[in-house]
């Protein structure tokens, strides 16, 4: 029997350390220690209701586990081998309880490729992840394939890369091959900077050894023999699990000198990130890890000719990696079938925001936004509308409800108005301010621009400011036609991918949402009520009772008594002076009788 | 150059940080990796010790730790708190819940309370949105914040 426990950063944040712990100790008093092993896992996905235990064999599925629940979970299931149905899942259709992962809503319709391991295995155990087909594809290759079939198997499969521009990871691979040297050098990119997005995170939590494997698998085919990691130094425990995965690789004799006596060199080393969104730019990514700062070079030469140290050099994301075994023992043919026309496999996206079940999935590409959103994710929280779907990160767009049919591949994206990106997916109801919203990305995009070329760093300095001026209520009319002409010129002249695809969560909420940057200008209005300096506060007052608490909390000391008595009422009422109003919602906050309203 | 006023002890720390990279100029970011680590910050002086050891100009030192926001030259405080602004809890309301912290400190983003006890700063997601909105203090994860949390929360730390 075992016992599965997620690891992953938000279980771990609502104390599935702890749960482990207790495991441990209770089973240890029960004389189980022997019978039962409690494995920490990677990611499961569902992180709505994490804490997530597992119980294998008989694949039930207890959600939102607090540490004491342990001791019931030992005693009924374990030992009885009765479930404790109280801690199942709650089918919010049907109000039944859920034992098997496989009937909920959330994951029937995943498919999981890149993620197939994660969950699964002890991911700092090599012997689980062999026991599940790790490795076998290095094993092929090696001995079976020659570096030209490796690279054609790949390009076959129809693999794009994850990260987000989905160029055909095959061809990369040959590019890269055909510039043979002494140095060469596989790159796996894993600075994970979009914000709202965990996918390598939980990959490399989750399952290491696929990322191991699948580097030295791309070693073989282009002939280098260094890998390095690019990770972010913000992502400890990633760090700390790939360091054990590529130790005891070597210890197996998987990494190193004489691969399975097959002659083959391989070995890994690991470069930190130290926090710049930029570097996720492939040329960046090398001078960062060069030792100096993460600035993009212009293409060509492509890194494939002239990478790190000027080697050719081969860069690929965690996502793409994670396929390449799995693609190598299944098969082209096999990878080929799942997925649509142009884009095939799979995508893993991390899905948040303002939506049931927030979470890490994994769908075929072709699956619709609706599929998504209201099957998988449950819905939109609170029962709320749907307003906008953000993907791609500051690089992508806001999609709308008339884009909820669009089948998800990279193409398609990019013609509904967004991009795939590397999988962030952010869901926004009403409360949302779509303006607002591109002002934030455009804050992220300004914060992250390197700084070398000026269309990026002074374009997006001259647009974050005029979204401000908008949402202050400041705007105008011509503003909004300044905004398009600043975003083309940008497209056109920045150097990186950063800085060509910054001005598309403002173009994409200027087409998708014009109505709202109107009313924002001429209205004065900000219907979600997000945009302080266009809000007012208002009391009641027939409502107030004169109780003074709003303006004992008001920091700005503008609320004081009018002379006005409300009937029934013994004080007078209370009243605003918007003049001084900051706008801080404290006086909301406070007050009991619902006497203060936003208008 | 300014004068270097550290002590020989943080010098020499230093001058085995970079020793240990065989104080070679490439290896800068991971030497300055090292040093924040062991001090928490990286001051002027510091910079100075690192671009002697690596025989580089300061101003690539300075360069880089200005470049990348992981480096910072302002000491932290005894509990540092950083509230993530990434996306999924930007649109779940991390803002409302900066705000009421910054106002509670007295303090905005990036410095540190006259006591020393809390220093303030934003990061971009830290990977747990399935508790969205999130702040860290220390080490330490808070998922599911709201305003009216954040008095308890910092209670835990008074």
């Amino acid at each position: 029997m075992h016992v599965l426990c997620c690891g992953g950063t938000g279980c771990q944040a609502s104390a599935s350390a702890q749960i482990v712990k207790n495991f441990e100790t209770i089973l240890a008093e029960k004389g189980l220690q022997d019978e039962v092993q409690v494995i920490k896992t990677g990611c499961f996905g569902f992180c709505e209701k994490g804490p997530i235990v597992k119980i294998m064999p008989d694949n039930t599925f207890y959600v939102q586990v607090k540490p004491e629940d342990v001791e019931k979970i030992v005693n009924e299931h374990i030992i009885k081998g009765r479930k404790v149905t109280d801690l199942l899942y709650l089918d919010p259709e049907n109000q039944e309880h859920v034992a098997d992962s496989k009937h909920m809503g959330f994951y029937r319709k995943q498919l999981r490729i890149a993620l197939r391991n994660c969950g699964f295995v002890n991911p700092e155990d090599i012997d689980e992840c062999i026991s599940r087909g790790g490795y076998e594809g290095l094993g092929k290759c090696l001995t079976e394939m020659t570096p030209q079939q490796v690279i054609d198997e790949v390009t076959k499969s129809g693999l794009r890369g994850r990260g987000g521009a989905g160029f055909p990871t095959g061809v990369k691979w040959g590019l890269c091959a055909k510039n043979k040297c002494d140095e060469m050098y596989v790159i796996c990119n894993a600075d994970e900077g979009d914000p709202g997005a965990f996918m390598d995170r939980s990959i490399m939590e989750g399952d290491p050894h696929s990322i191991v494997e699948a580097m030295a698998i791309c070693g073989y085919a282009i002939g280098a023999t260094h890998g390095l990691v690019y990770i972010r130094a913000e992502y400890p425990l990633a760090i700390h699990r790939l360091q054990i995965a590529i130790a005891q690789a070597r210890e197996y004799g998987l990494l190193g000198e004489d691969i399975l006596g097959t002659g083959f060199n391989f070995d890994i080393e690991l470069r930190y990130g130290a926090g710049a969104f930029v570097c996720g730019e492939e040329t960046a990514l090398i001078h960062s890890m060069e030792g100096k700062r993460g600035e993009p070079t212009f293409k060509p030469p492509f890194p494939a000719v002239a990478g790190y140290n000027m080697k050719p050099s081969n860069v690929n994301n965690v996502e793409t990696f994670a396929n390449i075994p799995i693609i190598i023992t299944k098969g082209a043919d096999w990878f080929q079938s799942i997925g649509s026309e142009k884009s095939k496999g799979t995508k893993v996206f991390a899905l948040a925001g303002q939506i049931n079940n927030v979470g890490l999935i994994e769908v075929p590409m072709g699956t619709t936004l609706r599929d998504i959103i209201y099957e998988i994710g449950g819905g939109i929280k609170g029962g709320r509308q749907f307003k906008a779907v953000q993907t791609g990160g500051p690089s992508g767009g806001c999609l709308t409800a008339k884009h909820l049919d669009t089948q998800i591949d990279y193409d398609s994206l990019v013609a509904a108005g967004s991009m795939m990106g590397s999988g962030g997916m952010v869901v926004m109801d009403e409360t949302s301010c779509m303006v607002a919203i591109a002002k934030f990305y455009l804050e992220f995009t300004c914060e992250e621009s390197c700084g070398k070329c000026s269309p990026c760093r002074i374009g997006n300095k001259r647009m974050l400011e005029i979204l401000t001026k908008i949402t202050e209520g400041n705007g105008t009319m011509e503003d909004l036609q300044e905004l398009r002409n600043l975003a083309a010129v940008i497209k056109d002249a920045a150097l990186c991918g950063l800085g060509q695809t910054s001005p598309n969560p403002v173009l994409s909420t200027l087409d998708n949402f014009w109505d709202e940057y109107v009313e924002h200008v001429v209205d004065k209005k900000c219907r979600a009520g997000v945009c302080k300096k266009l809000m007012n506060y208002e009391i009641d007052k027939e409502k107030c009772i004169g109780c003074g608490k709003c303006a004992k909390n008001c920091p700005g000391e503008a609320i004081s008594k009018t002379d006005y008595i409300a009937e029934g009422h013994k004080l007078p009422s209370m009243w605003i002076d918007t003049t001084k109003c900051i706008k801080c919602g404290a006086c909301i906050a406070g007050c009991k009788f619902g006497a203060i309203s936003v208008k | 150059m300014a004068t270097i006023k550290l002590s020989e002890s943080k010098i020499n720390f230093i001058k085995d940080v970079c020793k240990s990279f065989g104080n070679k100029g490439g290896e800068v970011i991971n030497v300055l990796h090292k040093v924040q680590g062991e001090f928490g910050y990286l001051p002027k002086e510091v910079q100075e010790v690192v671009a002697l050891e690596l025989n580089i100009p300061v101003s690539r030192v300075y360069g880089i730790v200005s470049f990348y926001s992981f480096f910072t030259m302002t000491p932290k405080g005894e509990h540092p708190i950083s509230v993530c602004l990434g996306t999924a809890c930007y649109v779940r309301g991390a803002e409302k819940v900066l705000d009421e912290i910054k106002r509670q400190l007295g303090i905005n983003v990036g410095e540190v309370t006259p006591d020393g006890k809390f220093s303030l700063t934003v990061l971009r997601c830290v990977g747990a949105c399935g508790l969205a909105p999130v702040i860290e203090v220390g080490d330490k994860v808070y998922g599911r914040m709201t305003p009216d949390r954040v008095k308890d929360v910092l209670a835990e730390y008074k």
